[in-house]
């Protein structure tokens, strides 16, 4: 009677916790176990991988919310998030006009507790402000002056690539919004410079005498959209980029912005 | 109440919503120890929060406030003013400071170094946990927006863009489309990133500050605030059927007529001022809008470097300062070719539209 006590009060949570801790499984995983000493909170953000993108130790001023507004990090953290909703959704859903629209529709009435699209398209939404929001702190405290020259223009590119990514991806649903924003956005690829049939300049550049070498077909909208109208072409064309060109040019530039950061001195703060 | 909405209905048309815009950023800026405060703000957001609620009881308003790919813009309304505001009040608190030879905010605290775990994680941490229940809040309220399938004989009107580019579209009043759609969009890129090495000023490097770099931060919240921000509201809220310029409380009437009467600078010229015909040799027919633009591009910089702008000639060096000021001529060319359309009614300054070449 008085064993089977002891067994019942050695599986109290806290004693489970112990041995939960001591166990060889746990300390294979978490090397440095629960960081209750200064030492232990040093070793757990070298330790682990993740935790590595940030110093040991940051300046108390540059972590303030009021100096950060914290929009960097929101935003790597949409970025993630909309990576894995966006995986769920490639599931359900094939880049094709035959089944684009009613792979859509399916992902409304049949999923259940389907909000994954919502929380897409709303997170896309809200990274593009983000983005613009970092920018606007760091121009706000002149972050970018040296030795941070560099990743503005980084950042400039990523910002550029966010809004690349939410464009590409706001063609995918093959709706009438979907077809026309895309429609009246790729229609400015048609006025390029001398690379767009009524750009400026085009109607300069022929083949020998009179063969023009910039037509519709031929044109920066045409390679764009992979035809002279948004079709079936174009919305592969914007699947994979949307998919798999853009996300991963945005993954090797953010890796270049989060190491630059560290190496240009971490968070900025005055001198 | 009728009065009001006509009231707010015309102070919103472009030229006019533009230009007052423009005058409250230069006047807070101005008055800046005074407008951002903590005072100003309680007073501020809350009205506009009010003035959206109240608004949503009219038909019209509440029709393009709630379109679901309008939601997050109307976030936005909120957030870039209170961050504008933020981002101010910490500047005069840090002009305040060193006026007064105290320290910085930010630099009373720059010597503590505090462990990243937990003082950054646990931060990151709990804005990851709010900024999920937002979004998961968020989609459980409101659906995707989903329309019919894409029809392309079936033309939407108004088409317009996503709306981050409705900036960008609204641009397109005003030039053509190879520079409002792609001339434009590659200089702003240019010139975001050529700004770390125009700017040389040493000062305000990782903290708020006004005075010590108020030319450049005038000049940013210009083109963030007003030739971005706020084009890309206007594009979304008050630009309806055949992009006609409607009130917030206006219906979308598709009929609505606007009377074409924009002018090119060379009927200004041969016609109204000679009174005589064009010239049919396009050169000539043109010759004044060259002379306009090549002097626009190439006479400011010279008598600026001699006047106003010595100091950046100085600093700078030749080769910086005209990418500098080249970079500004044509963002400025934005508000000036507006305010010439609206006074004017200038069409384009250049216009060849043989060659697709319109200014």
């Amino acid at each position: 009677m008085s064993q089977l006590k002891d067994l019942l009060s050695n599986l109290s949570p806290a004693k489970l916790g112990e041995a939960i801790q001591k166990s060889q499984i746990y300390r294979s995983v978490f090397r440095v176990g629960v960081p209750v000493s200064d030492r232990k909170r040093m070793l757990v953000m070298l330790g682990n991988v993740f935790l590595h993108l940030h110093p040991v130790k940051v300046r108390k001023s540059g972590i303030r919310l009021r100096f950060t507004w914290c929009m960097g990090g929101i935003t790597f953290f949409l970025f993630l998030v909309l990576t894995f909703t966006g995986l769920l959704l490639m599931f359900y859903y094939r880049p094709t006009i035959e089944y684009a629209y009613v792979d859509i529709i399916d992902l409304r009435e049949q999923v259940p507790l389907g909000i994954m699209r919502e929380i897409h398209r709303w997170g896309a939404h809200a990274m593009v402000i983000s983005v613009w929001l970092h920018m606007f702190r760091v121009f706000m405290t002149g972050s970018y002056k040296p030795p941070r020259e560099f990743n503005w223009g980084v950042g400039v590119i990523l910002l550029v690539l966010t809004l690349l990514l939410s464009f590409t991806g706001y063609l995918l649903p093959w709706d009438q919004l979907a077809m026309w924003a895309i429609t009246v956005g790729s229609n400015m690829a048609r006025a390029t410079p001398f690379a767009g049939y009524e750009g400026p300049g085009a109607n300069l550049l022929t083949l020998g005498e009179n063969i023009p070498l910039i037509s519709s077909t031929s044109d920066a909208r045409f390679a764009l959209l992979g035809g002279t109208r948004v079709g079936e072409m174009a919305l592969l064309r914007f699947y994979v980029l949307h998919c798999v060109g853009l996300p991963l040019v945005a993954g090797f530039l953010m890796a270049v912005h989060f190491w630059r950061i560290r190496r240009d001195g971490g968070i900025s703060g005055p001198l | 109440m009728e009065t009001i909405k006509d009231i707010i209905n015309t102070l919103t048309a472009p030229e006019i919503l533009i230009t007052l815009a423009a005058i409250l950023l230069f006047v807070s800026a101005r008055y800046r120890h005074l407008f951002y405060t903590n005072k100003v703000a309680l007073i501020l957001f809350p009205a506009m929060f009010v003035f959206m609620a109240i608004s949503m009881f009219d038909e019209d308003f509440y029709l393009i406030v709630t379109k679901p790919d309008n939601v997050p813009i109307v976030g936005m309304l909120f957030l870039i003013p209170f961050f504008t505001w933020l981002s101010m009040r910490e500047a005069v608190r840090n002009d305040k400071r060193t006026e007064e030879g105290a320290p910085l905010i930010e630099k009373e605290e720059t010597a503590d170094k505090v462990l990243t775990w937990p003082d950054l994680v646990y931060t990151e941490l709990i804005a990851i946990v709010l900024l999920t229940v937002l979004l998961v809040g968020w989609s459980i309220l409101i659906p995707a927006p989903l329309e019919e399938s894409a029809n392309p004989a079936a033309t939407p009107n108004p088409s317009k863009a996503p709306w981050y580019f409705l900036g960008l579209q609204e641009m397109l009043v005003y030039f053509d489309p190879w520079l409002a759609g792609v001339v434009f969009p590659g200089l702003i890129i240019v010139g975001l990133m050529a700004i770390p090495y125009i700017d040389t000023n040493p000062k305000g490097n990782g903290y708020y500050t006004f005075k010590e770099r108020s030319w450049e931060i005038m000049t940013f919240l210009f083109g963030f605030l007003i030739l971005w921000v706020l084009l890309v509201i206007l594009g979304t809220f008050l630009r309806g059927p055949n992009w006609n310029f409607f009130g917030p409380y206006e219906y979308w009437d598709t009929h609505k007529l606007e009377a074409l009467v924009n002018v090119d600078l060379s009927d200004y010229f041969w016609v109204r001022l000679l009174g005589m015909g064009r010239p049919d040799n396009i050169l000539v027919r043109e010759s004044v809008g060259f002379l306009v633009v090549l002097g626009y591009f190439l006479v400011p910089p010279m008598l600026l470097a001699k006047t106003i702008f010595k100091r950046f000639y100085e600093n700078l060096g030749p080769a910086r300062y005209h990418i500098m000021v080249f970079l500004l001529l044509c963002m400025a060319s934005l508000p000036i070719k507006m305010v010439l359309r609206w006074l004017f009614n200038l069409k384009y300054i250049i216009g060849i539209p043989e060659y697709f070449f319109n200014i």
